[in-house]
């Protein structure tokens, strides 16, 4: 059984590496800093006991005041798993770092992110619209797309 | 004296290879691949916005078109994420039937992946065409259960739509026993075949550090030597009651992608035949309103599908429609390494290699 | 490595060119089947030589392989042992629009493969049908309030036949093609299309 790991027991870690990190954390979810992601998620890739060396799924909500990109991170060395969560409040040019020196398999997932959302991910090798074309208006996903069919 | 170029070719959307529209620029110098760009999105349909407009059960449909070839199977993940959201239970004969069907899906998709890669390797129609008989009888029992052959439609947040007629589980019956002979089939024309084992060992190897990095999953992980299958790591439904094997293979090479699924389908009839003897009696489906509105939340639910570990995110507000409903495919995900395990080889090598991936677009493009 | 082409250029003209062909396109096509009424309106049997011309056009009819999503596997099935387009000729689906005349437009398509569907159509040479296959080839099908997905395969080349279906069983599929062949069947030869 994949156990979920809870929330407060991974932001207690988080905050003992990285102190200012953490901003919140619920029953399954830790919230972290847009700018500290890949501090993050190094820490998480190599600590003892935490390991967490897949990325199942990135992918990004769209919140009307702000952007919440969420990671789902799994252990297949100890069969557990997190959601990470981080928030961006500009609308006009969110930027998050990227976690693709980490996890290769991030790498088409952060490019669909900002493909349908708009969300920029620095230090990604390749960022550029995946699904649509470039010209397309706008980003589709966003709560205040028009669709102009 | 002699000056090279490299040249790029475009190796179109439309092409009888390519699995659907898959579009990629390949950078060559003679045969060899420098290169390698996949360019997606020809068949990029926003179900993802349009799920956003929808009920949750009126998305099931919708999630029948993502991996055509695997409908069931994704049917029963979006089921199961609704069901993890709005915390339905859902009644043993249902959970069953479920796995039942499953498990034929798997078997189908399978046959699929084999036919197709062997399309590919130059064995123009022939093996497709007995792994379609097979298929073919598959899609009888769907659509004796459901009426459908390809977009079933099938399973409902709560259980599942019909239950099935009398004549399903004889015909089931059938089919199971003469499976296992059909499979023994394949194997003594394909496995000590010279142009197959010519053409898949060795070609695409990826080590399984590898493949766990790049997020891989599914057969392509478990052909790495990686011994992680959702319906073992993280069993849903009734998975847990079932005695089966998850098989893995050595090397990681092509020959052992195709190979995994040989043995999957061993698997999967062991499945059926246990889930068969064991159906009960009831109802088939939970009383769920039809505006179901979940509280407030979110839930990931996951599958372990015949093409990797197809997942649904889905966020609540409490209104009828899903806030934010995202598909995490497999299909996309495990070509993440596609260029990498490409560059160096032929053109004729690459085409195995995505071959033996088995990628679907309407997962990868959505 | 350094690649010999520059694939921002390349991605901007193909973005241009799509956005093109979306302006372009926002009225269907008619359908090509005025000459049909005028037919029947003559009341005259095609003649001898339009019969044989029609006779070897519809039995040999070469698809070419345009299957873009779910409803390419209920063509293939029609191709395969159990229902076996063979029968009608048909089994050869070419890969290459030049050596083909029907072209069986099966699946969703969306604007971004719009402008390479064009091309094909171009690329076949005359006389050529194209056959609508499955709703979302007819009318963008339960994709049509997407962003992405062509209303129609009308609007973008003349269709002959329509099929409704998601996706049309491989029998709703040869019922499609032998209206076709019908149709084919009362083509005069000498009267332009």
């Amino acid at each position: 059984m994949t156990t979920p790991l809870p929330g407060e027991d991974v932001a207690k870690r988080i905050g003992e590496h990285l102190p200012d990190a953490v901003t919140d954390f619920d029953e399954t979810a830790v919230f972290i800093r847009d700018q500290d992601v890949l501090d993050v998620a190094r820490f998480l890739k190599e600590a003892p006991g935490l390991e967490f060396d897949y990325v199942t799924s990135i992918t990004a909500v769209d919140y009307r005041e702000h952007f919440e990109v969420v990671y789902h991170l799994t252990s297949i060395k100890n069969n557990h798993s997190i959601v990470l969560k981080t928030r961006c409040h500009q609308r006009d040019n969110p930027r998050v770092p990227s976690v693709v020196s980490l996890w290769q398999g991030a790498d088409f997932q952060e490019r669909e992110v900002y493909d349908l959302m708009g969300i920029a991910f620095d230090g990604h090798p390749n960022l550029k619209r995946m699904f649509l074309w470039q010209g397309f208006p706008g980003y589709p996903l966003r709560k205040d797309h028009q669709s102009g069919v | 004296m002699f000056k090279t170029e490299p040249i790029m070719i475009n190796f179109g959307p439309q092409h009888p290879s390519t699995h659907g529209v898959f579009r990629m620029r390949i950078t060559f110098d003679g045969e060899r691949i420098l290169d390698l760009e996949p360019v997606f999105g020809y068949l990029h349909r926003g179900i993802e916005k349009l799920g956003e407009s929808k009920t949750y059960a009126q998305i099931v449909p919708y999630t029948d078109r993502l991996d055509y070839l695997a409908s069931m199977t994704n049917n029963h993940a979006y089921v199961l994420a609704v069901e993890k959201l709005a915390g339905v239970k859902v009644p043993e004969r249902a959970e069953y039937l479920r796995v039942i069907m499953a498990e034929l899906m798997r078997i189908a998709s399978h046959l699929m992946t084999v036919g197709f890669l062997l399309n590919e390797m130059g064995a123009f129609m022939t093996p497709l065409l007995y792994m379609w008989r097979e298929r073919e009888k598959i899609l009888d029992l769907f659509e004796m259960v459901c009426g459908q052959r390809l977009t079933y439609n099938y399973m409902r947040v709560g259980g599942v739509s019909q239950d099935i007629p009398d004549e399903f589980m004889p015909a089931l019956r059938r089919f199971i026993d003469e499976m296992p002979g059909f499979i023994d089939e394949y194997e003594q024309l394909l496995a000590e075949n010279e142009i197959l084992l010519a053409r898949t060992k060795g070609v695409g190897i990826l080590p399984p550090e590898k493949a766990i990095n790049c997020s891989i999953s599914g057969p392509v992980l478990r052909a790495s030597g990686v011994k992680w299958d959702i319906r073992r790591a993280d069993p849903y439904s009734i998975y847990h009651r079932f005695d089966f094997e998850i098989p893995t293979c050595q090397n990681g090479d092509a020959y052992d992608r195709y190979r995994m699924r040989i043995l999957e389908m061993r698997q999967s009839v062991r499945i059926i035949e246990q889930a068969m003897a064991e159906t009960p009696d009831g109802e088939i489906r939970t009383k769920v309103p039809a505006m179901l509105r979940p509280p407030k939340g979110e839930a990931y639910g996951h599958i372990e599908g015949p093409k990797g570990e197809l997942g649904f995110y889905l966020v609540s507000d409490g209104s009828p429609n899903p806030y934010r409903f995202h598909i995490r495919a497999p299909a996309l995900i495990n070509l993440t390494m596609f260029r990498d395990l490409c560059i160096g080889n032929l053109l004729a090598d690459a085409l195995i290699i995505l071959g033996s991936i088995d990628i679907c677009m309407g997962e990868v493009d959505r | 490595m350094e690649r010999p082409y520059d694939s921002n250029e390349l991605d901007a003209a193909e973005g241009a060119e799509i956005e093109a062909l979306r302006q372009a396109c926002k009225e269907p096509y008619p359908d090509p089947v005025q000459w049909l009424d005028e037919d029947i309106e003559r009341s005259v049997l095609v003649s001898s030589v339009d019969y044989i011309i029609d006779w070897g056009r519809r039995f040999s009819l070469w698809p070419v392989n345009c299957g873009l999503a779910c409803c390419a596997f209920e063509m293939i099935g029609l191709a395969a042992s159990r229902f076996d387009i063979s029968r009608f000729g048909m089994e050869l689906f070419r890969a290459s629009p030049r050596q083909a005349d029907l072209m069986l437009v099966a699946g969703t398509l969306t604007w971004k493969m719009a402008p390479a569907l064009k091309r094909i159509y171009d690329q076949m040479p005359e006389p050529k049908w194209v056959v609508a296959m499955g709703s979302c080839a007819i009318s963008g099908g339960p994709f049509r309030d997407s962003y992405s997905v062509v209303n129609g395969v009308n609007l973008i080349l003349p269709v002959d036949v329509y099929i409704p279906g998601c996706p049309p069983r491989p029998e709703a599929l040869m019922h499609g093609l032998i209206l076709l062949h019908r149709k084919i069947g009362k083509e005069t030869f000498l009267k332009k299309r």
